[in-house]
């Protein structure tokens, strides 16, 4: 079959960007998403053009890598499929295909559909771990886990971190893969020591790292290639009281959700407030949204311009 | 020139009696030192991770945007380790045993033996670090069973083990960054490594945003960047894996070890066309419950439902009654070209048996294969469009793992000092032909227990002076880096690297694949250097080297391709016996099983590098058993 692709072209990350329409003949149903954009980029290199970057390796849906926005779903709209897993047989001869790059001012674009997710390691780093210095382990078979919390879980660790669900929130809400992480680690037993800091310190960082907050669309459920169910953000807001309820013993009165700050739309005034804000790690973050969680009259107010796209 | 140190002793004592001798640095000196880790996969990332927190200052690299993408989050099936939580006769020594028996006695037994003895403990670290094993309902770990073997002694985590032991490591890793003991260099590739006075004290990177050509020192380079299965072009690693560290660290003077001993995974899907840029495993898992057959007759079309019992071949069950469809990897693969080659095979291009789900459906239920399988038959429906609940996959055997690698000793140093080797990367351990679920025990063991042990040895007694990037060793290294990439911008040829690759790997693929034969092989050695030759006077790569550029970086991985392909030729050549996964047609039994020859063979080929358009040349480790006696395999 025959499609004509438009795709979004941009050199690097300070350049504009814009689409460009291409024509892709010889397209089989048997060809992955992916190995249609080789064909294309063949035919660039062929010409001597710049091929289209964009990143894949796996290429079964598990490095988490590819990603970008089809006809402006997050990896093309089939359920549980990451874009290096769709089948062009989903596509129809003549069709005009939109290609554009995750779209949240958390993920700056990097080249073409390349962005940046580096936003992500930052939150695991915030507290996305279980401290187990290499050595200290008791034997494994010590801590019985039961059935059901290791499969929940496993049902949250199994994230890719691919960002789709960023992608897809209408407020660039990094709340997905944020509780997956939170709800993986904190359903253990080996977790449970540090539940409370990680919370805590997990949801200050996603808001440090400027991603929107959750307003229940559930577009993120949507379009998860490892379909992360929507109630990890619950349990995750839940975690978050009890840290804030363990930490302070004091009546509290607490926003659904950690709200990110209002921000200027431009790139630069983007920068410079994010290095306004406080650097001196995590506890100190946290110990400040303990705070503004726990002030009686602390405004809950949705941001009109927090985390929306670029 | 090989100085394996591997300690005296009783094999159970070595590992106690090595770490017991090895030097060790003082807590409040650890800062002073530095070590690069490249690649941060299962070895490196649970290296980088366990050296800082030793307290070491670790930079560790790695081409991806996130140590998470490592190749190492692919694998499906599962982790060996000698638990005997089954309390089916599993121990150390029967790990071990198999694990030398799998490998078809190439493999060094001191290594063989400190794995399977290392192998309990990286169950203890990941399960503290939070991966979510599978378990049984009281709440105890859960285990399966693998080919080549008859105990039940892997640990999984459904069907992504890899990922979940990766995340272990990766979030560890992430802990360290953040606690300021790791560095970590994301989008970053490593290109060369940098010698001075014969010693390993850096690398040359490239980073792949900006372009910009930097080199790093230390006082020790770990590298740990995986295999080299993409010589194949189709094989199922991912797309970006490559040879690249390796191979430069060979041409600077570390020694290769087996190049030829490569793994042919037996359950993976078939090749559809010729478009396919990689092809997809399914976990060797499925072989516990599927029941592998072809037609009895050639060239029989009918739709397996329409095949009757009689009609059907269940050769591995058949042939090998004992360890029926459960036979290690590189007979599996084997037999499946056989029967293909005799005209049996299944699927569009007759490339491809089936695997057969029906009676474990009936005898377990729906339910129950889904809970198991689930996800590998998803993965399967996605790609064919078939289900596989009502029809038998169809598989066929792909490229999948590299027992060879950079020759180490058993402190995992190469013969370069200072330059250690951990993970695929290097050769030990595994032999000529891996066992299933023992390719992330290797990694972690290496990564987690090996090297932090044995690098705090080697600064100790080698006691590095400092040195710095503006050494006139690190300006060559890196002119050279630079050179090299002007070179591949300057050509503008009119070949992507993509079609070279392509024309490299069915080369590979056809005379040093399942079977290779002494014509095959001299045919492949001809064919190589011309391709280099038109590779380096017809390359296109659009772009320049100051951009992201992933058609700059592709040619400079095909570039090294092109040569080890010829390395493996060059030791499949030379090594005329049949052995795992190496099996030369020259060198079969009566009953076409591969025919070891211990007398000329019983050793490591570790070649040498003796620069361009020359040939190589051979140094060679005996191996000696004398724990596990040479015996013929036989899974009969």
């Amino acid at each position: 079959m025959n499609l004509t692709l438009r795709i979004w072209r941009q050199q690097n990350a300070k350049a504009a960007g814009g689409f460009n329409s291409y024509q892709v003949g010889g397209v089989t149903p048997d060809m992955s998403f992916l190995e249609m954009l080789d064909s294309l980029n063949e035919d660039l290199i062929g010409r001597q053009e710049p091929p289209v970057a964009f990143e894949h390796d796996c290429r079964e849906g598990i490095c988490g890598s590819c990603g970008f926005l089809i006809n402006g779903v997050a990896h093309g709209g089939k359920r549980g499929t990451t874009v290096c897993q769709l089948a062009m047989r989903f596509f129809k001869d003549g069709e005009t295909i939109t290609l554009e790059p995750w779209r949240a001012r958390a993920f700056p674009v990097i080249r073409d559909l390349v962005v940046n997710r580096s936003a992500f390691d930052r939150i695991i780093q915030a507290g996305g771990f279980i401290s187990a210095p290499t050595g200290s382990a008791p034997e494994a078979n010590s801590t019985p886990v039961p059935k059901e919390d290791a499969d929940m879980a496993f049902d949250a660790a199994a994230c890719i971190g691919c960002g789709a669900c960023v992608a897809a929130c209408p407020n660039a809400s990094a709340m997905l893969f944020t509780s997956a992480k939170i709800t993986h680690l904190n359903s253990l037993p080996q977790g449970r020591p540090q539940r409370d800091q990680r919370t805590l310190s997990m949801v200050v960082a996603m808001r440090n790292e400027l991603f929107g907050s959750c307003t229940n669309h559930g577009e993120c459920e949507a379009v998860c290639p490892k379909q992360i169910p929507l109630e990890f953000i619950g349990k995750m807001n839940r975690d978050l009281i009890r840290a804030v309820w363990h930490r302070h013993r004091e009546p509290l009165v607490i926003p659904s959700v950690a709200q990110a700050p209002h921000w200027e739309d431009s790139h630069e005034e983007f920068h410079d407030a994010k290095r306004a804000l406080p650097q001196d790690g995590a506890r100190k973050n946290a110990d400040e949204l303990a705070r503004e969680t726990t002030q009686p009259h602390a405004e809950v107010e949705l941001p009109e311009h927090a985390g929306l796209r670029q | 020139m090989l100085e394996a140190r591997i300690p005296s002793g009783p094999i159970e004592q070595k590992w106690d009696k090595c770490r017991f001798e090895m030097k060790l640095v003082n807590p409040a000196n650890r800062r002073k030192h530095s070590v690069i880790v490249v690649g941060a996969g299962l070895a490196g990332a649970a290296a980088a991770a366990t050296l800082g927190q030793q307290g070491y200052r670790v930079h560790c690299f790695s081409y991806h945007d996130t140590p998470r993408r490592a190749h190492s989050i692919a694998a499906q099936g599962g982790i060996n380790a000698a638990k005997n939580y089954r309390n089916d006769g599993d121990s150390v020594l029967r790990l071990f045993k198999d694990t030398v028996k799998g490998g078809d006695f190439r493999a060094r037994e001191a290594n063989v033996y400190r794995l399977a003895e290392i192998s309990v403990n990286i169950i203890d670290q990941c399960v503290a670090q939070g991966v979510p094993f599978a378990r049984e309902y009281g709440g105890l770990l859960d285990n399966r069973s693998f080919g080549g073997v008859q105990v039940e002694r892997t640990f999984y985590a459904r069907g992504q083990t890899g990922q979940q032991l990766l995340l272990g490591a990766y979030q560890a890793l992430e802990e360290q960054i953040a606690a300021g003991t790791v560095t970590m260099h994301s989008r970053s590739e490593s290109l060369d490594v940098v010698m001075v006075s014969g010693v390993a004290r850096g690398i040359v990177t490239r980073d792949l945003v900006t372009g910009e050509v930097d080199s790093h020192a230390a006082d020790v380079v770990v590298l740990a960047t995986g295999g080299y299965s993409n010589a194949f072009y189709l094989s199922t690693n991912a797309k970006a894996s490559n040879c690249t560290a390796i191979w430069r660290a060979h041409r600077r003077g570390a020694l290769f070890g087996n190049p030829c001993y490569t793994q042919i995974h037996p359950t993976c899907i078939p090749l559809s066309s010729d478009h396919q840029s990689k092809l997809t495993l399914m976990s060797e898992s499925l072989r516990n419950d599927g029941r592998v057959w072809v037609p009895r007759k050639q060239g029989d079309t009918r739709a397996p439902k329409d095949i009757p019992e009689r009609e059907r071949d269940y050769y591995l069950e058949n042939r090998y009654p004992s360890f029926g469809n459960l036979v290690p990897r590189d007979v599996a693969s084997r037999n499946a070209k056989e029967v293909c080659d005799e005209g049996r095979g299944v699927g569009p291009h007759g490339q491809g048996v089936y695997l057969d789900f029906a009676d474990a459906i009936q005898r377990l239920g729906l339910e129950t294969v889904r809970e198991k399988y689930g996800n590998l038959f998803d993965i399967y429906e996605r790609i064919t469009g078939e289900d596989a609940y009502n029809a038998p996959m169809r598989i066929y055997p792909a490229p999948h793992y590299t027992m060879g690698g950079l020759w180490v000793d058993y402190h995992l140093m190469s013969t370069i000092p200072g330059l250690f080797v951990a993970g695929e990367a290097n050769f030990s351990d595994h032999g000529a032909n891996r066992l299933g679920a023992s390719a992330l025990m290797q990694g972690l063991a290496d990564g987690y227990f090996i090297i932090p042990c044995t690098v705090p040895d080697y600064i100790a007694s080698a006691m590095p002076d400092s040195v710095d990037t503006f050494h006139p060793a690190f300006l060559e290294a890196k002119a050279e880096v630079k050179d090299r990439i002007d070179k591949l911008l300057s050509i503008k040829g009119r070949r992507s690297p993509d079609s070279f690759h392509k024309e490299l790997g069915k080369i590979v693929w056809d005379d040093c694949g399942m079977a290779r034969s002494e014509e095959g092989l001299r045919k492949a050695v001809a064919l190589l250097p011309d391709l280099r030759e038109e590779f380096w006077h017809n390359i296109c790569v659009t772009g320049t080297g100051e951009e992201l550029n992933q058609t700059l970086e592709k040619a400079n991985r095909v570039s090294d391709f092109l040569e080890i392909a010829e390395l493996m030729c060059v030791d499949a050549l030379h090594r005329k016996e049949s052995c795992g996964g190496h099996f030369r047609v020259e060198s079969q039994t009566a009953d076409g099983e591969a025919k070891r020859d211990d007398e000329n063979f019983a050793y490591t080929a570790a070649w040498e590098w003796q620069g361009s358009g020359k040939t190589s040349q051979l140094h060679k480790e005996p191996l000696t058993f004398e724990h596990v006696p040479l015996s013929q395999r036989s899974y009969k």
